[in-house]
């Protein structure tokens, strides 16, 4: 190989490596804040809003590993959530309010998980972009069918509601074990999306067809991606049905996919916090749609309103929200590419 | 006499009703520097193509280093030790220069499966890419998203991806088309240089005059057929080849 023999230790090129990195500091401060707000505010109704919008950005989160890291277009997604959701009321229903089902709600969820994932992955992440969003829309809809009509086990439309540990019905307690589980799965994904893995998923993402003549097994990386986002987003709906105390089919329809899709796009697609954001915004928006809706019946139809949000933040931020944010951030201080070599 | 590197038996591709590969029988020698030359059209990208694994063909066989390669998966002709690079540029746009070069250093390495550790703690992959961007004179850019790259350093920056794979066989399809004149020589010359490794080149050029000090050997093809083979000189000197192709450039 010419002019490889003796490798140039550059430490420069590490921070070369990829676009400037979102510095730790802002997601550390928000920690902090949220840490804090329990102790600043007693409303309720302030923490369970709060802890929805952890909890729906765990599940936008997973659904950014698809969509904006592995550059896959799922309508089923909501189906990993549903699993985890289902499986945490029925153990919970069909037993007691003890702690320790919980862990076999979790366990049981992410076995579960993983197979369906790795099934449904394997019967269609061959295909090309459109013919995969409809296999996964049409999954989506066999689950929701079954699911809707196995009324023994779920009671439909109409749902269950259960019981759940006393300690997590406690809502300052469940607030921080939402944050937390928020906290250990931003940890867990920044470290899989900064992975060799990880990695090859973006490069999947940007062209297929060259990763694969890399010598990268493209069907693999793709289930590996799908199993993770599948797993984070089941975990996701444990800690939905958990705050809930109520399953019913509405957890795993294509609009709690869409929900994750529009909460991702908002806040900038492959930028893992966007997603974040996007739910904070969602969440926010929606909540305050309905305080309005009491002003005004207009209001009501908050769902409009938040589709022209959405439309306006597509045309105006391409990239969604910290998308564009970086992007103006980078060109303003523009990587400069001198390199000293071998410094 | 060595066994060929790859051979293909009448190796056929059909797109409708049209052969863009018409049973080619070929053997590459290794480490030699073989020229595919034609007219458009003529199915040498196609030939490519089925080569590297991006189409299975008609009917017919292909072997890599003995094996039947006929039926494997792209991924897998990689590993074997095939490297490609396409006609129009291929490249992972918005990731960085480096991480383009340095995606393919990675998965030379084997290190696919790994999912906890950082990617920066495997810093010899990066170091390894930065040589590679030296030596096609684009480690200038390294920190830039690939997409800004003109056009001739997308084609650069191909080069030095295909070399992170260290192919045995490198299949080059007109690396140097669009270039820009003036940066064609330091091209050249690392082709030049990397026929004196151990390694076999294939390499597709409209441009003749730079293939012909270059190649051990030319293949023409005309048609989706193997009109001809053999030196540099031989195939200049073969008449069938002047109708076909060269027309009035042959002395
Ligand atoms: N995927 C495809 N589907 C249908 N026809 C194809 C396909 N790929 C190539 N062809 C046809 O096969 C023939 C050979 O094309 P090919 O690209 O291999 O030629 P080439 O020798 O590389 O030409 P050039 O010098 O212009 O690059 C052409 O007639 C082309 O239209
Ligand atoms: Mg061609």
């Amino acid at each position: 190989m010419p002019d490889v023999s003796l490798p140039t230790r550059m430490h420069k090129i590490r921070g070369l490596l990829s676009l400037p990195r979102s510095s730790r500091t802002v997601p550390i401060l928000l920690l902090l804040i949220l840490v804090a707000v329990p102790l600043i505010t007693p409303s309720r109704s302030m923490l369970n809003l709060l802890t929805e919008i952890f909890i729906m950005g765990i599940f936008a989160m997973s659904y950014d590993i698809l969509l904006g890291y592995t550059g896959i277009v799922s309508f089923g997604h909501a189906l990993f959530f549903g699993t985890g959701a289902y499986m945490t009321g029925l153990i919970f229903a069909r037993t007691g309010p003890k702690l320790g089902y919980l862990f076999l709600a979790i366990g049981g969820g992410i076995l579960l998980v993983t197979v369906m994932a790795l099934i449904i992955g394997y019967l269609s992440l061959r295909l090309k972009d459109v013919y995969y969003a409809m296999i996964t829309l049409a999954f989506a809809e066999l689950f929701f069918i079954i699911a809707e009509k196995w009324r023994s086990v779920t009671n439909g439309a109409d749902g269950f509601s259960f019981n759940v540990p006393a300690v997590l019905q406690d809502r300052v307690v469940y607030y921080y074990v939402s944050l937390v589980l928020l906290a250990l799965i931003v940890v867990f994904l920044r470290r899989f999306i900064e992975s060799p893995t990880g990695k090859v998923l973006q490069a999947i993402r940007e062209n297929e067809k060259r990763a694969e003549f890399l010598g990268y097994d493209v069907l693999k990386f793709k289930l590996i991606s799908n199993v993770i986002a599948g797993v984070v987003a089941s975990f996701a709906g444990v800690a939905w049905a958990l705050q809930q105390r109520f399953v019913s089919t509405g957890v795993m329809t294509v609009d709690k996919t869409i929900d994750a899709l529009l909460m991702t796009t908002i806040g900038g697609t492959g930028t893992l916090y966007g997603a974040l954001l996007g739910s904070g915004i969602t969440g926010m928006a929606k909540n305050w749609l309905s305080e309005l809706a009491k002003v005004h019946p207009i209001f009501e139809r908050w769902y409009i309103i938040f589709g022209l949000l959405y439309i306006g933040i597509v045309l105006f931020f391409p990239g969604g929200i910290l998308g564009t944010l970086m992007r103006i951030r980078s060109t303003k201080n523009k990587p400069s590419v001198t390199i000293s070599a071998g410094d | 006499m060595a066994e060929p590197i790859i051979r293909t038996q009448d190796l056929t591709i059909m797109f409708g009703g049209h052969t863009a590969v018409d049973h080619v029988n070929l053997d590459i020698m290794p480490n030699k520097f073989v020229s595919i030359i034609g007219p458009n059209g003529a199915g040498k990208t196609t030939f490519f193509n089925l080569l590297s694994g991006q189409f299975f063909p008609t009917s017919g066989r292909i072997l890599f280093k003995g094996h039947d390669v006929t039926d494997i998966p792209a991924h897998l002709r990689t590993r074997l030790g095939m490297g490609r690079n396409f006609q129009i540029s291929n490249i992972f746009p918005d990731l960085t220069v480096l991480e383009n070069v340095r995606l393919a250093v990675q998965a030379r390495s084997g290190i696919h499966y790994q999912i906890l550790r950082h990617h920066r703690k495997y810093s010899r992959f990066s170091d390894q890419a930065m040589a590679l961007l030296e030596s096609v004179k684009l480690s200038g850019k390294a920190a830039q998203p690939s997409r800004f790259l003109a056009h001739g350093e997308k084609r650069k920056l191909e080069i030095a991806i295909i070399l992170a794979l260290e192919p045995e066989v490198l299949l080059l399809d007109e690396p140097t088309a669009g270039m820009a004149v003036e940066e064609v020589p330091a091209i050249l010359e690392l082709l030049a240089r990397l026929k004196t490794d151990k390694r076999t080149i294939l390499l597709v050029e409209h441009k003749i005059d730079m293939v012909m000090s270059l190649s051990d050997t030319l293949v023409v093809l005309a048609n989706g057929r193997l009109l001809a083979q053999g030196n540099p000189r031989q195939i200049m000197e073969n008449e069938q080849v002047q109708a076909a192709y060269l027309g009035g450039i042959a002395p």
